[in-house]
């Protein structure tokens, strides 16, 4: 599966032979709330085995694309394919790490437990939690650096610890396509080290993982491809071809100054 | 009195009604657990509130059919229905208007209670059938209980049981964190439902015992109680069943104890009184504990600095400081630090730049989120790891002891 997925490249296949092969792709997505598209007509094709940032400025729709790609909000229109088939026919094979702020940290459970939540698929609804279980997830959190707090209760994390236990969990689920909103935001340099690291070990093993992103300036080194939204699709590709001062601005308008923009320019020529 | 009423000893009914209680106590705990862990707790007291005009249409009903109006299975029906509506319309008004949660759960349940309360005027005037102990359902009434209705009671509450013991994972998992539940292909929307049924169905069966204004306390309280004592959900989930069981039985026995004493809000009394003795004296959650461990904190935190303003050899004028310090025997009553003081603050000034140094140390990260400033580092290093910890910072080795 894997080894006919890297032969198809960009060129010379149609729009329909990539919905076939591609990891996560998007026809049409539109979503509003209330009578306001917050994401319009949006075409997304994710190219397998790459690191994928979704950029675009504040309110641009990022999350709401990554939400409504996974049927969390209930889109107005369009379609979704998952590795070429239905999104609900495919579920198991995609795993989502949410933004740290949508859950109460002190809800009363432990780091373990939260990672354990990753084999939710694997126990079933009364299968008995067992030694291999967990062995997966302490693996999972020693991936992410964590492994020492695995009886702490969430509420004693710092941020940036709260997000790799949201990775681990993730990582516990043993996905083929990760897509992850936000998980740079607010952490720590440690924190960022660590996570970029796992997502690169995830590229190498040939998964696909999708990041919403709020840091131009590490776009270049971080990501193969970059997808830039503001409401509407603005551009999509490769970091070189597609994260450039004419889409940036096109993308972010006003919101940055043109100093700014020829810099991310210089860093990623 | 109690003593034969807690040992099941004060004849038959009172029996009934203690073990019924214990029953539904358990079970209305556990389910309100759930609710509560998904910040929905108020939903349950909207719920509770819209099974009266039910019980209000279904004795109409049952008397117009010529039947007795006070079967206890057919009122509970007719209110579990009108509950079930209620939850219907709660539910439809947060996902198709703007009324927020909150505001939804006022209208429904002022609406439905309201209209109850003209039915059961209504059927008063009326003079139709025995209308006689309708009144009870508002703060529940145990004189007069069957066996048919003890075992409703049970049956409904081994049947929510069994139902939370098969959907405990998914409905844990909406209740931490719904959309990641949501991404993994869960019903979200029909969880919440579950969950909200089972406290509909636990309401709906407590009704003849605690009422239905005072159900809401037997679904929340046991919950809140139990997050006092532990920081895993599981156990949260056991510790309100118990919670729950225990003050729902000892709230029957007292009220069977003596005459007139009503049961329902004996119960809740009792509850509240596990809650505020929890409240008080949990560890590490309780109100004790936690003005017990501030104090504690701020001396170590006036030791610690009296040690390095000693090592350092600055002048100490907090009387707090200078007290602490004598008491331990570490300055002489003229402020003068003795000979064991004077180790003490080598080792102290030593300790903090070993912790400098840990915190800087990635290798080190998990050591290094225990610092507060007075953690011994003994307690989070091996021997070997501040040996080598040492080394990297140079000087002399040996620190007097």
């Amino acid at each position: 599966m894997r080894q006919t997925v890297e032969l198809v490249s960009n060129q010379g296949t149609t729009a329909d032979q990539e919905m076939d092969t591609s990891p996560l792709a998007i026809r049409g997505l539109t979503v509003t709330y209330g009578e306001k598209p917050a994401v319009f007509s949006v075409d997304m094709t994710v190219e397998p085995g790459k690191m994928t940032a979704i950029i675009g400025p504040n309110g641009a729709g990022k999350s709401t694309l990554l939400k409504a790609a996974l049927g969390i909000v209930p889109p107005v229109s369009g379609r979704v394919q998952v590795f070429g088939r239905p999104l609900e026919a495919m579920r198991a094979r995609i795993a989502y790490v949410p933004q740290r702020a949508s859950i109460d940290w002190d809800f009363p459970t432990r780091v373990i437990d939260v990672v354990m939540m990753g084999l939710y698929r694997e126990l079933g609804l009364l299968g008995r939690i067992r030694g291999h279980h967990r062995t997966v997830a302490r693996d999972c959190l020693d991936r992410v650096g964590m492994g020492d707090f695995a009886d702490r209760q969430i509420g004693q994390l710092s941020g940036g610890q709260q997000q790799r236990v949201f990775l681990a969990r993730a990582l516990a689920q043993d996905a083929d396509l990760y897509l992850l909103d936000e998980p740079f935001a607010g952490v720590d340099a440690a924190t960022e080290k660590a996570i970029i690291t796992v997502l690169k070990s995830l590229r190498a093993a040939g998964k696909s993982v999708v990041v919403v992103h709020h840091d131009l300036a590490t776009v270049a080194d971080y990501f193969d491809n970059v997808f830039l939204i503001n409401t509407r699709k603005v551009a999509e590709g490769p970091v070189a071809e597609a994260f450039t001062p004419e889409t940036l601005q096109a993308a972010y308008g006003g919101r940055l100054a043109t100093a700014q923009i020829d810099q991310l320019a210089v860093v990623q020529g | 009195m109690l003593l034969d009423a807690l040992l099941l000893q004060l004849g038959y009914n009172a029996t009934l009604v203690s073990v019924g209680a214990a029953l539904l106590g358990g079970a209305a705990g556990i389910s309100g657990t759930f609710l509560f862990l998904r910040k929905r707790a108020l939903v349950s007291d909207a719920v509770s509130h819209a099974t009266l005009p039910g019980v209000g249409l279904a004795f109409l009903v049952m008397v117009f059919l010529g039947g007795d109006g006070r079967n206890l299975a057919g009122l509970l029906f007719g209110s579990a229905v009108s509950a079930g509506i209620g939850l219907l319309c709660m539910n439809w008004l947060t996902r198709n208007t703007r009324l927020a949660e909150d505001a939804a759960i006022g209208a429904v349940l002022s609406v439905f209670f309201g209209f109850g309360i003209v039915l059961l005027t209504v059927i008063q005037t009326l003079g139709v059938g025995r209308q006689a102990g309708l009144e009870g359902f508002l703060l529940g009434s145990t004189a007069g209980m069957l066996l048919s209705d003890a075992m409703i009671i049970a049956g409904g509450s081994a049947l929510a049981l069994m139902v939370i013991i098969l959907m405990r994972r998914p409905m844990m998992l909406v209740a931490f964190d719904p959309e990641y539940a949501a991404a993994r292909g869960l019903p979200v929307h029909h969880i919440d439902m579950l969950m909200m049924g089972l406290v509909m169905a636990v309401t709906v069966v407590g009704l003849k015992i605690v009422g239905l204004i005072l159900i809401v306390a037997l679904l929340i309280i046991p919950a809140v109680t139990a997050r006092f004592w532990t920081e895993r959900s599981d156990r949260v989930v056991v510790i309100a069943g118990l919670a729950g069981g225990a003050s729902a039985y000892l709230g029957a026995a007292i009220s069977a104890s003596a005459p007139n004493l009503p049961t329902g809000p004996i119960i809740v009394l009792v509850s509240f009184l596990l809650f505020a003795l929890s409240l008080l004296f949990a560890p590490n959650r309780g109100v004790l504990a936690a003005v017990l461990r501030h104090q504690r904190f701020q001396r170590r935190v006036h030791l610690r600095q009296g040690l390095l303003a000693l090592a350092q050899g600055q002048p100490i004028y907090e009387p707090l400081t200078l007290r602490l310090l004598r008491r331990a025997g570490l300055v002489r009553a003229d402020g003068v630090a003795t000979d064991k003081g004077r180790a003490r603050a080598a080792k102290a000034l030593r300790d903090e730049k070993r912790w400098e140094l840990v915190r800087s140390d990635l290798a080190h990260e998990a050591a290094a989120a225990l610092y507060d400033g007075l953690r011994e580092i003994e307690t989070v290093l091996t021997p070997d790891q501040i040996r080598d910890i040492d080394c990297r910072i140079g000087g002399p080795q040996e620190v007097p002891a």
